[in-house]
């Protein structure tokens, strides 16, 4: 059975979801990439300013390919998310509390998880096509220029994910391959 | 002397590379439904039956399989009694990828320069390898590779008494240090031999092989099912979330090499790999 959230996600609400739970998540959320945290972070240093109320909110790593006509994105599934290691713990002590991505996460990010009370969730990565299919509206709303790596304001319906890392520092990756692992 | 004009090369690149983006092929995909019988994570099925349903929807609505539409590698062997003619082949190409690219609203994820990294915007250039073969005919292969396999692939140049051993250990240390970031269940491409970019030329061609058919030389088809079993013992699984299906497929393309060197390539791909074939 999955658990249905609505965003936005409080600490409290990370605090609940533990590793290994299977999601669906409803409401709005955010893209960005490396070359998107890079500049929203820049922009921080220097304005104290970021492109959206980072409070209690998701980002999604993902880059989108171009919207046919008539449908509201392209395919969308998550990147490799250790290339935002560098920037997730700002990202999470400014009051992100939830990352959606692919793939293992650093020490630092994790420790700064524990610390502030994040959650990482998984998506299927290179299910792109199945995953646009749960995001009924696409609005960029910072960087254009930047083409797929813009930040985009996605609205989710059921969108499918697992909780990989929770604010307790639990690793899925970490538990689940050891149960397999024969060599 | 057979003439074949450009525009047909670049009519079937766009053509290839669009489809190769939205339809996956059958080895991958009957491979893909089977292991969802198979595999005996809980979390890992539920996985795999979402790959396969992404699959399905992908070619229903022509919408790529995977948003990384990767950088377009084409493999192009060309008969030697053939005369191109209308246009440069490499810019015939390359239009055929920006044609593609565009109006199959893939996403276009090349920057020109890789240290200033502005996007081209239209997914060109493209990374082409020639060859020239007998005959009057040319074969084009679009092989669209996304680049968080990539990023996890590797290269060893070991020494010859390594031998099978270091091989094997250069294969199985790869798979495991990709862990869940090439979007597993990945497909393998081994290059073993020639010299330092050959073997690199040798994964890539191995990719290209479908899953499921064995080298035509015993020993390296041994090899192929031996670290097959292997490196689906890791425990991986799919998306790295523990399971049995780690890899898919796993090729060796060999050559020839030097006295003093045993070169290993070790291309990683992942659940959406992609070409397309056309021989005019
Ligand atoms: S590794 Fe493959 S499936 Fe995963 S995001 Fe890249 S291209 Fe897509």
């Amino acid at each position: 059975m999955s658990i249905k959230i609505n965003t936005p996600i409080t600490r409290q609400m990370a605090e609940n979801l533990k590793a290994g739970d299977i999601v669906e998540i409803s409401g709005i959320i955010y893209t960005a990439r490396d070359a998107a945290h890079k500049r929203m972070l820049e922009e921080y240093e220097k304005s104290g300013e970021l492109p959206f109320d980072i409070k209690n909110q998701t980002i999604y790593f993902a880059g989108p390919s171009p919207a046919k006509p008539g449908e509201p994105i392209g395919s969308v599934g998550p990147t490799t998310s250790y290339r935002m290691d560098s920037y997730s713990p700002k990202t999470i002590e400014l009051g992100l509390t939830a990352m959606i991505g692919k793939g293992s996460r650093n020490e630092e990010v994790v420790e700064a998880m524990k610390k502030y009370k994040a959650v990482y969730i998984g998506a299927i990565g290179g299910a792109g096509a199945l995953l646009s299919s749960h995001i009924k509206k696409c609005d960029v709303i910072a960087y254009p220029d930047l083409g797929a790596e813009a930040v985009h304001r996605l609205e989710v319906y059921n969108f499918p994910g697992i909780v990989i890392i929770d604010s307790y520092g639990n690793n899925l990756y970490e538990t689940e391959v050891l149960k397999y692992k024969e060599i | 002397m057979r003439e074949i004009n450009v525009k047909e090369i670049t009519d079937s690149v766009k053509k290839l590379c669009v489809e190769s983006n939205c339809i996956l092929n059958d080895d991958i995909y009957s491979v893909l439904k089977k292991s969802v019988e198979t595999e005996v994570s809980e979390i890992g099925k539920d996985i795999l039956e979402k790959i396969v349903k992404n699959a399905d929807l992908a070619k229903e609505k022509m919408k790529p399989i995977c948003q990384d539409t990767g950088m377009a590698v084409i493999f192009i062997e060309i008969g030697q009694e053939v005369h191109i003619s209308g246009g440069n082949l490499t810019a015939a190409i390359n239009e055929g990828v920006k044609q593609g690219y565009s109006e199959g609203f893939l996403r276009k994820s090349v920057v020109e320069d890789p240290l200033i990294r502005v996007n081209t915007n239209d997914n060109t250039p493209a990374i082409i390898h020639y060859d020239i073969t007998d005959g009057d005919r040319i074969k084009i292969t679009v092989a669209p590779k996304g680049f968080g396999s990539e990023n996890m692939s590797r290269l060893y140049m070991l020494k010859p008494s390594q031998g099978e051993n270091g091989v094997k250990e250069a294969v199985i240390k790869t798979v495991t240090l990709a862990g869940s970031n090439p979007c597993p269940p990945m497909v393998v491409g081994v290059g073993i031999g020639g010299n330092f970019e050959h073997s690199a030329y040798l994964a890539k061609k191995a990719l290209l092989r479908p899953i499921g058919n064995y080298s035509d030389k015993p020993h390296i088809k041994a090899l192929e099912k031996e670290l097959f079993e292997k490196v689906n013992k890791t425990g991986i699984g799919p998306q790295g979330l523990g399971g049995k299906t780690t890899v898919m497929g796993l090729n060796i393309e060999t050559f020839a090499t030097h006295i003093a060197g045993l070169p290993v390539a070790v291309n990683i791909s992942c659940h959406v790999t992609r070409h397309r074939e056309i021989i005019l």
